[in-house]
């Protein structure tokens, strides 16, 4: 148990110069973007004298270095700044949106999680037959469906043909169904080829032959001795999937109105709001280190041989 | 598998050949606007139907193809050279280099990789070229991982070692011995990267940063006429149909050549 904690504390001290080092380089490279966020602010038409004092306002018209240490060190009181575009706070911002992004996230895992796994499982007991080739062909097309023209399409007929579900906006059951659904579809169809192969493979361990010779039953060698072995690659690609999750929610967002992280990200990139697209960084690495730790704590637990200081990729 | 991926071959040199052939063959003109037939719906005249501005559709999802096409392909043949370069001298220069470089690679694989695209294509002026650039930037990474791993591994073998016993350079070992054994393996990553390319493209056409309206891309195509899904629904599924059609071929070519390959790669 010291163990564990001392490497969750170890993981937790390396996050720091990664953020640094993450701060460093997008700093760096919004900075050296063409386009003037205080342009795109005043227009075009704006008399020299008040974009002189918005720059001032702003503290764009200092050095480099100087402009990022006053950056780092509001960042150390939880001040991401303002919103250049809306001079809204975008802590306050992100403390609104992240919630939303977190129960799109979550309720597209609560369909694709148990969708990947048992498709997957269902083609790696049924290999070879017509059902796997089915199953295979069904998580190929998952993958190339291009999101926001799924979503569109799914929009156009059940919002708009049939008028079961609000097309757009962000709130309850009914508004998170389709979204979560668009994302769950890629996701599903990822984590159901992870589930065949891995399945494939535990099943010609020796372990499992060891059960069948004891004369173990199907379900039995099925549930416990070959899933359990195949969960380790699974909970990888689930957890490597929140990156995935993150890119479709920055279309899936946009196109059904919802109030998340990635539209956020997707309209401060667009409009050059640099303090937005930072914020949005810095929470996006949190939670990806974040996601990253709790995999690798659940491999220790699905597979105690695993130890924690060694590197699994 | 095997018979799936040679028809999803055939089939995806069907596309390339009927975009690459596209200028020539009887078709409408893509860039026509034609204010007397908006967003008719598919008749034999139009097979696709027209869009909001009265252009041929089924002309401008070919004439699309091209750029979508040679755009995903591009960008994979420049994703691949990064990668295999980065690749080649990690595995061989071990140390510190490959310390360094495999830091870059993970830095970049913590991002979301269509932020960091759309990031890329913000710098730069919106165009095919930004795509292709800004798709490889993100890209060439798992060729760099996977060109690496098999760098590390020919390393040790006995003719490394034999070339290196009669005074071969390591510049020599590098390019002559060693890379050209990797170049298969990075044509089966290319075949299984592409769908995800093409995929890419599209997105960022859709998002407005490829290629700039009237010329025609799949993405674009649909972003342009989503205000009009109710109306004239054709005008928004024919395009994104031909994307899912090219990555699920796509796909299909790169699972069979990773099977075939018998390589077992990360995706």
């Amino acid at each position: 148990m010291q163990t564990m904690k001392s490497y969750i504390l170890k993981r937790f001290v390396l996050l720091i110069p990664l953020l640094l080092g993450i701060t460093l380089v997008s700093f760096a490279m919004l900075k050296s973007l063409p386009g003037d966020p205080v342009l795109n602010l005043v227009g075009e038409r704006a008399s020299p004298e008040a974009i002189e004092s918005i720059r001032r306002e702003l503290g764009t018209d200092q050095g480099f270095f100087r402009q990022y240490a006053g950056y780092l060190s509001l960042l150390a009181q939880g001040d991401f700044g303002r919103s250049y575009h809306t001079n809204r706070q975008v802590s306050e911002e992100l403390r609104r949106k992240f919630p939303n992004t977190m129960r799109l996230a979550l309720a597209t895992m609560a369909i694709a999680v148990p969708a990947g796994i048992l498709l997957g499982v269902i083609a790696a007991v049924r290999r070879n037959t017509i059902i796997d080739r089915m199953v295979q062909a069904v998580t190929i097309a998952g993958v190339s469906i291009p999101v926001f023209w799924f979503g569109i399409m799914l929009m156009l007929l059940v919002c708009l043909h049939l008028r079961l579900l609000p097309p757009s906006g962000t709130g309850g059951v009914q508004f998170i169904v389709l979204p979560a659904l668009v994302l769950a579809v890629p996701a599903a169809a990822t984590l159901a080829r992870v589930t065949r192969t891995s399945v494939l493979d535990a099943m010609t361990m020796p372990h499992v032959r060891t059960a069948q010779a004891r004369g173990a039953s199907r379900r039995r060698i099925l549930l416990w001795h070959v899933l359990r072995n195949a969960l380790i690659p699974i909970v990888t690609i689930i957890g490597l999937d929140f990156g995935s999750y993150l890119n479709g929610a920055v279309v899936t967002e946009t196109i059904f109105g919802w109030d998340g992280i990635g539209r956020f990200t997707m309209d401060g990139i667009l409009k050059r709001d640099y303090p937005v697209i930072m914020g949005c960084t810095m929470i996006g690495t949190v939670v990806f280190v974040l996601v990253n730790l709790v995999t690798d704590l659940l491999y220790h637990y699905l597979d105690p041989r695993i130890r924690l200081d060694e590197k699994n990729r | 598998m095997r018979k799936t991926g040679r028809i999803a071959g055939i089939v995806l040199a069907v596309f390339v050949l009927v975009a690459v052939l596209a200028p020539v063959l009887p078709l409408a003109d893509p860039y026509r606007i034609d204010l007397d037939s908006l967003r008719l719906p598919p008749s034999w005249e139009h097979p696709f139907g027209t869009d909001s501005k009265g252009r041929d559709i089924f002309s401008r999802v070919l004439h699309g193809g091209q750029i979508s096409i040679s755009v995903a392909v591009a960008a994979a043949v420049i994703a691949a050279l990064i990668g295999f370069g980065v690749g080649l001298v990690s595995g061989y220069c071990g140390g510190k280099v490959d310390t360094v470089l495999m830091a870059a690679v993970d830095f970049i694989l913590s991002f979301p990789s269509l932020l960091l695209a759309v990031a890329i294509s913000v710098i730069l002026p919106p165009g095919i070229y930004t795509v292709m650039i800004a798709i490889a930037c993100v890209g060439w990474t798992s060729f760099a991982r996977i060109v690496r791993g098999q760098v590390l591994s020919y390393k040790e073998m006995p003719f490394v070692e034999a070339a290196r016993s009669y005074g071969c350079s390591h510049w020599r070992i590098a390019l002559f011995h060693i890379a050209p054994l990797c170049i298969p393996i990075c044509l089966v990553v290319m075949g299984i990267k592409l769908g995800g390319f093409v995929l890419t493209e599209a997105t960022l056409g859709f998002l407005g940063l490829g290629a700039q309206p009237p010329t025609p891309t799949w993405g674009a195509m649909i972003s342009a006429n989503r205000a009009y899904i109710l109306s004239a629904p054709w005008t928004v599924f024919f395009p994104g149909l031909a994307i899912f059609l090219t990555a699920f071929c796509c796909n299909l070519l790169g699972d069979s050549l990773k099977e075939r390959s018998d390589l077992r790669i990360k995706e």
